[in-house]
C-alpha cells in the first residue's frame, strides 16, 4: 500500500508540472494584450508596463521566474485588479467554490447511491424504472437549465429559497442541488449496473446459502463490492462539477472562482488565468490521487499487491 | 432399508418463466437421502441437477423460477411451507452447499475468516472471539496450513484448490446435517480434485454428514457415493446403489453414460458419447425424454412416460424395456467399468 501510494504521488507531481508548463506556453499564444487601452498607448508606455510586469523578458526566463515564485506562494499580480496579488484573490474566492463543489458532490453521491442501490435491488420494478428515469433526465439536461428552473420555481414563484448570493446556509441549497444533478444521475446509473452485477455473482449465492438475511447480504456483501468501480467515476465527476460551477456561479451570483475565471479570460489577465488553472489542475490531480488511494483502501487486491 | 430418511423429495416440479416460454427444468423428482450416506446425482448438462439442489436450499430466484408442485421433507417437515425467515434458519445450519467454482464463490473484499464466521455468529449465537477460534479450527480441519495466519487473508491470496477448501469450511461451519456439493471438483486440476474428494470422504467419516453429490463425472461417483440417481430431462430415470448402477444398470441412458466413461483398461481411447441432444424443456416430451436418442425406443416410448419398475429393494428404473411385454434387450458390452470400483 505504501509503495502504491508513493507511485500515485509521483504520477501526481509529474502531471502537475506538465500542466503548468503547457498552460504557461499557451498563455504566450493568446492573442491580444492585457492592457485595456493598448490602442491609445504609445510604444514607450507599453514598454514601461511590460517592464513592470516582466513581460519583456525571454519566455524561458519568465517561466523559471514564475515557477520559483510559485513555490513561494506567489502567483504574480492581477492585471485587471490594479496589481492585487493573484494568491490573495484566489484565496478569497477559492473556498467558496470548493464549498459549493463539495456540497454538490455530497448531495449527488448520497442521492445517487441511494437511487442506484434501490434500483439494483428492486430490478425491473416501478422503483427501478422511476430511479432510472430520474437518472436519464439528470444526464441529458444541462445543470444550468435545472438551475434556472429551480431558481424560478423555488426562489421567484414560491420564494422558499433566496434567488442568489452567498450569505447563509440557505443560499447553498439551490446552486448545490443544480450542480449535483449530473452526479446523482451518473452515480445512480453506475451503481445500479454494479449492484445488478454483484447481486448475480456466485459469492452472493454463497452468502445466501449461509442463511444470512437479505439485509445482511445487501449490506455486508453487495454494497461494498458494488462501490469499488463507482469510486473511479468520482474523479471525472469532479471535473463536471468544476466546469458546471463556472455557469452556476454566474446564475446565482456566487463570488467564487468560476465566475472570476470567465472574467479573467475576457480581459487577458494572464496571471489570474495561470493562477486559476494551476489551482483547478492541482485540485483535479489531487482528487484523482485521493480516488486512486481510496480504491486501494477499499479493494484488498490492490491494497496488498503493492504492499508486500 | 431401515436407515432413517433425513431428506425426501416428493414429486418436485420447478419451472422458469422465460421469454421463450416456461422452461420445465425439474419435472416430478422423487428422491430420498438417508442419514450419513452420500447420494450422487449424475446426468448431462441441463438435466436439472443444480435446479433440484437450489430448490432444496430455497435458493430458486422467483421470478423467474417457481416451484410448481411437490414436497421437500427435511426430517419430516416440508421446507416449501417454510417462511423466508424460517428457511434462512435452516440454510447454512442444517443444510449447506458447496459450489462449483471456488474462484467466484468467495467475496473478494472480505477476509476469509469473516466469511466463515458469519454463519457461526448467525446460527450459533457465539461471540466474535469464539467464532474466530472456530474458524481457525475449521481451516485446519479442511487442511489449510497456518490457519491462524490465513484466517486474516483475502480470497485472492489462495489458490483454486485452497479456495475450495475455504468454501467447504464455510459450508461445514455449523456442522450441517446435509451437505449439497454441486460439482465441487469440476473447476479444479485433476490432482487437486482427488485431494478435495479425499477431504470430503474424510469429513463424512468424522462428522457423519449426509451428502448429495452432483457431478457428471462417474469416476467421482465411484469414489464417493453409496447410492446414485441418474437424471435426464428433468426427471430421475434410474436410481440404485453404486453397485447396481455400475454393474446392473437397466436404463439405456445409464448404459450410454457408462459407455462414455473413460476406461482404465480400454482398448481404444475413444469415448462413446451418446449421440443427439437432450430434450428442449420448454416443450417437454410426453413420453420418455430419452426416446429421440434411444437405440431401443419403441412406439409406446414416444407417447407414454414409463413408470418406475423396481428390480430390487433399492433399484428403480423408468423404462418401457422393463415392462413384461417388451422384448428382452441385453446391455451393450461397452458399459463395463474400467479398473476396480
Ligand atoms: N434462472 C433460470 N432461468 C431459466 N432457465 C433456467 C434457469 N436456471 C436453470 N434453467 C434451466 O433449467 C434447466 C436445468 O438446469 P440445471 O442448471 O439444473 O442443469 P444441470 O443439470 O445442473 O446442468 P450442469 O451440469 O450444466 O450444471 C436448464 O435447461 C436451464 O436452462
Ligand atoms: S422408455 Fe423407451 S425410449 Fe425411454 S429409455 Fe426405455 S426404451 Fe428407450
Ligand atoms: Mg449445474
Amino acid at each position: 500500500m505504501i509503495r502504491y501510494t508513493f507511485e500515485r504521488l509521483c504520477y501526481m507531481v509529474v502531471t502537475f508540472f506538465v500542466i503548468v508548463t503547457l498552460t504557461f506556453l499557451s498563455m504566450q499564444l493568446l492573442p491580444g494584450t492585457p492592457y485595456r487601452n493598448a490602442a491609445k498607448m504609445t510604444k514607450e508606455q507599453i514598454a514601461v508596463l511590460n517592464e513592470t510586469y516582466g513581460l519583456n523578458q525571454p519566455v524561458p526566463i519568465q517561466f523559471v521566474k514564475y515557477i520559483t515564485n510559485m513555490f513561494h506562494g506567489n502567483l504574480g499580480y492581477s492585471f485587471q485588479y490594479d496589481g492585487r496579488s493573484v494568491t490573495q484573490i484566489l484565496s478569497e474566492k477559492f473556498p467558496i467554490s470548493i464549498e459549493l463543489g463539495i456540497e454538490a458532490i455530497i448531495i449527488g453521491v448520497v442521492i445517487g447511491l441511494l437511487l442506484g442501490i434501490i434500483a439494483g435491488i428492486k430490478r425491473n420494478t416501478i422503483w427501478d424504472y422511476t430511479s432510472m428515469i430520474i437518472a436519464v433526465l439528470g444526464i441529458s439536461i444541462p445543470s444550468f437549465i435545472f438551475a434556472a428552473l429551480l431558481q424560478y420555481w423555488f426562489a421567484v414563484k414560491y420564494q422558499i429559497f433566496p434567488v442568489a448570493y452567498w450569505d447563509g446556509p440557505i443560499n447553498r441549497i439551490l446552486p448545490a442541488f443544480s450542480l449535483s444533478t449530473i452526479v446523482i444521475a451518473t452515480v445512480g446509473r453506475f451503481m445500479r449496473t454494479e449492484m445488478v452485477e454483484v447481486l448475480q455473482s456466485d459469492y452472493i449465492t454463497t452468502a445466501e446459502a449461509k442463511g444470512l438475511t437479505t439485509m445482511q447480504v445487501i449490506f455486508k456483501h453487495s454494497i461494498r463490492n458494488a462501490l469499488i468501480p463507482v469510486i473511479t467515476i468520482l474523479g471525472p465527476l469532479f471535473v463536471n462539477i468544476i466546469t458546471g460551477s463556472l455557469v452556476i456561479e454566474k446564475i446565482f451570483a456566487i463570488p467564487g472562482i468560476g465566475e472570476q475565471f470567465v472574467t479573467s479570460i475576457y480581459t487577458n489577465d494572464y496571471p489570474m488565468i495561470m493562477g486559476t488553472t494551476i489551482i483547478y489542475s492541482s485540485m483535479f490531480i489531487f482528487i484523482v490521487f485521493i480516488v486512486d488511494v481510496l480504491y486501494g483502501v477499499i479493494d484488498p487486491r490492490i491494497r496488498l499487491a503493492g504492499g508486500k | 432399508m431401515t436407515v432413517e430418511k433425513i431428506l425426501e423429495l416428493k414429486n418436485l416440479q420447478v419451472s422458469f418463466e422465460t421469454f421463450g416460454g416456461e422452461v420445465q427444468a425439474v419435472r416430478g423428482v422423487d428422491l430420498t437421502l438417508h442419514k450419513g450416506e452420500t447420494l450422487a446425482i449424475v446426468g448431462e448438462s441441463g438435466s436439472g441437477k443444480s435446479v433440484t439442489s437450489k430448490a432444496i436450499m430455497g435458493l430458486i430466484e422467483s421470478p423467474p423460477g417457481r416451484i410448481k408442485n411437490g414436497e421437500i421433507l427435511f426430517e419430516g417437515n416440508n421446507l416449501l411451507k417454510y417462511s423466508k425467515h424460517q428457511i434462512q434458519k435452516v440454510r447454512g445450519k442444517d443444510i449447506s452447499m458447496i459450489f462449483q467454482d471456488p474462484m467466484t464463490a468467495l467475496n473478494p473484499t472480505m477476509k476469509i475468516g469473516s466469511q466463515i464466521m458469519e454463519g457461526l455468529i448467525k446460527h450459533q449465537e457465539i461471540s466474535k472471539h469464539d467464532a474466530r477460534k472456530r474458524a481457525i479450527e475449521l481451516l485446519a480441519l479442511v487442511g489449510i496450513p497456518n490457519p491462524d495466519k490465513r484466517v486474516d487473508e483475502f480470497p485472492h491470496q489462495f489458490s483454486g484448490g485452497m479456495r475450495q477448501r475455504v468454501v467447504i469450511a464455510i459450508a461445514l461451519a455449523c456442522n450441517p446435517k446435509i451437505l449439497i456439493a454441486d460439482e465441487p471438483t469440476t473447476a479444479l486440476d485433476v490432482t487437486i480434485q482427488a485431494q478435495i474428494l479425499d477431504l470430503m470422504r474424510d469429513i463424512q467419516e468424522k462428522m457423519g454428514t449426509s451428502i448429495i453429490l452432483i457431478t457428471h463425472d462417474l469416476g467421482v461417483v465411484a469414489n464417493l457415493a453409496q447410492r446414485v440417481a441418474v437424471m435426464y430431462g428433468g426427471k430421475i430415470i434410474e436410481t440404485g446403489t453404486l453397485d447396481e448402477i455400475f454393474y446392473k444398470p437397466k436404463h439405456p441412458y445409464t448404459w450410454g453414460l457408462l459407455s462414455s466413461m473413460p476406461k482404465l483398461h480400454a482398448k481404444t481411447d475413444k469415448l462413446l458419447a451418446i449421440p443427439g441432444t437432450p430434450p428442449d424443456l420448454r416443450k417437454p416430451p410426453k413420453g420418455c425424454p430419452f426416446a429421440p436418442r434411444c437405440p431401443y425406443a419403441m412406439d409406446v416410448c414416444i407417447d407414454h412416460m414409463p413408470q418406475y419398475t423396481a428390480s430390487s429393494g433399492s433399484q428403480k428404473t423408468a423404462c418401457w424395456l422393463l415392462d413384461e411385454r417388451a422384448p428382452k434387450v441385453d446391455p451393450p458390452s461397452t458399459i463395463g467399468v474400467g479398473g476396480e470400483a
